[in-house]
């Protein structure tokens, strides 16, 4: 397997190349999204590290799942904190791992459940291996080839960490 | 026709909850499950988008056999709010047409394909009946039934309680107001307090009123408002309902009143911090001042819009198990 990089070296790297991201598309208020829970400790370094004016939003996918069904509900669904002006907004979801790509599909539904943005780029600590769905980040700290039966998770927020089983 | 061991169809060879006909038999462990539940579906009924995709394709029934405003439409909204499709079902039937025509009624509801029934009925025991006669892949909540249970009305009462007084529920006084004789709402409720530990839980009522063997129950009971409410954190006041004086059980709505009615000056003898609740409607000037029931420490209509944040928990939980192999019906 590959050497991971530390988180707080991914997000130096991913400060940069998002500033540099929102400049070529010339985005000048974005509104940043973290997922629950790994996504938000990243997002809320980010927002910090870019100085971006408008406050940071939260989203809890547990409700939009799509594996409900499978394995029930989870008790302790953190609230999402969704800002009223989702509509022509240009969003920056930000999550630690993208696996299957189904907690990125779940999120840009609830997303779409409070308004059309004008955009939504995607960034990710670490891109991995399993892809079930047509989903890809616009920004990654690192790219890691992972076999089905490896897990690769975040822990944190202080000191942000990877956890590979 | 609630047997011994009746409350146990109510949880799958996983312990999981796949019927919520009683609080009786439940633990702790399901009661917070429930309660945690609550608080996350609270979060999204307080957000401008309050409608999430979890139910999705899943049908359930309102079958009222006795009627309901409240129960019935946070059901509804619930359901709604968890993007299930909902019938409502109001049969008006004497007590008497159980029986065939009842097994009738379920089987051609279950013709259509449906998931969960809500079932309130003025028999005690129907909602386990039903349970007990429907397709495997059927769940059944308990609506109200007779002078039995009502267990998702005690959640949101100790869900209500839980958001005003935190979650230490062993130094709470609840005092229980009212006509317990007759209220399956009080039976659950002290069921739900009990299972939780609470500190001291209190009925006051008079001896017409109260059932011969409450103090089983694990209750202190009071014949006198003034004493029985002195330093409560809680007072929960019940609907006297008003065809009961028929039976002789009171003289009068006015003696009534009189005697154990909820003023502003009886309620001083209690906590400064005291939350009054009712699962209404309410009667005013009959067991609850108005002054008491539009107070700042009424919580009355709190109970109303966290009815719902508890009715999308319990149909959540119960619509989210992994279906077990006997229950084949699973479509």
């Amino acid at each position: 397997m590959d050497d991971i990089a530390k988180p707080d070296r991914l997000l130096e790297k991913l400060a940069v190349d998002l500033r540099q991201l929102l400049e070529e598309r010339q985005i000048e208020d974005p509104l940043m999204v973290g997922i629950h829970t790994g996504g938000v400790w990243i997002a809320s370094a980010l927002h910090t590290k870019l100085g971006l004016p408008r406050p940071l939003a939260t989203l809890d996918i547990s409700f939009y799942r799509d594996d409900f069904s499978r394995i029930g509900m989870n008790p302790k669904v953190k609230p999402s904190s969704l800002p009223p002006q989702v509509e022509d907004k240009h969003i920056i979801l930000v999550d630690d791992v993208l696996q299957t790509g189904r907690t990125i599909r779940a999120a840009m539904n609830e997303i779409f459940d409070y308004g059309r943005p004008a955009s939504i780029s995607l960034v990710c600590l670490v891109d991995r291996s399993g892809r079930e769905l047509p989903i890809q980040a616009d920004l990654v700290g690192q790219h890691l080839q992972l076999g089905p039966e490896q897990h690769i998770k975040l822990s944190g927020p202080e000191p942000l960490a990877f956890v590979v089983t | 026709m609630i047997g011994q061991d009746s409350w146990n169809i109510q949880l799958d060879s996983n312990g999981r909850l796949k019927h919520f006909l009683t609080i009786e038999g439940l633990g702790s462990q399901i009661l917070t499950e429930i309660l945690d539940t609550a608080e996350s579906f609270a979060n999204v009924n307080e957000q401008r988008m309050k409608k999430v995709p979890l139910l999705r394709g899943k049908t359930i029934v309102n079958l009222f056999f006795e009627a309901s405003t409240r129960t019935r439409t946070t059901f509804e909204l619930a359901a709604k709010r968890l993007s299930a499709d909902i019938l409502n079902i109001n049969i008006s039937t004497s007590a008497t047409s159980k029986g065939e025509s009842l097994l009738d009624t379920l089987q051609n509801l279950q013709a259509m394909l449906c998931d969960m029934f809500i079932v309130r009925h003025c028999d005690s025991g129907a909602a386990h009946f039903i349970a007990g006669n429907v397709a495997p892949h059927i769940s059944v909540i308990n609506a109200g039934d007779g002078r039995h249970a009502h267990p998702t009305q005690a959640m949101l009462d100790i869900f209500t309680i839980r958001r005003n007084k935190g979650h230490d529920f062993g130094r709470l006084r609840v005092a229980i107001v009212g006509d317990i004789l007759h209220s399956r709402v009080a039976r659950s409720q002290i069921h739900a307090l009990n299972t939780l530990n609470t500190g001291d839980v209190r009925v006051i009522a008079p001896k017409t009123l109260l059932p011969t063997d409450i103090e089983d129950m694990g209750v202190t009971v009071f014949n006198d408002l003034q004493t029985g409410i002195r330093d409560a954190d809680v007072v929960i006041m019940l609907r006297l309902q008003k065809e009961r004086m028929q039976g002789a059980l009171l003289p009068s709505e006015h003696e009534y009143y009189s005697l154990y009615g909820l003023t502003e000056e009886r309620l001083s003898a209690a906590k400064a911090d005291v939350i009054v609740m009712h699962p209404g409607p309410i009667n005013r000037g009959v067991e609850i001042e108005s002054r008491v029931a539009d107070g700042n420490r009424s919580v009355i209509l709190d109970q109303v819009t966290y009815g719902i944040s508890v009715r999308m928990a319990v149909m959540s939980m119960v619509l989210g198990r992994q279906p077990e192999p006997n229950e084949s019906g699973a479509h």
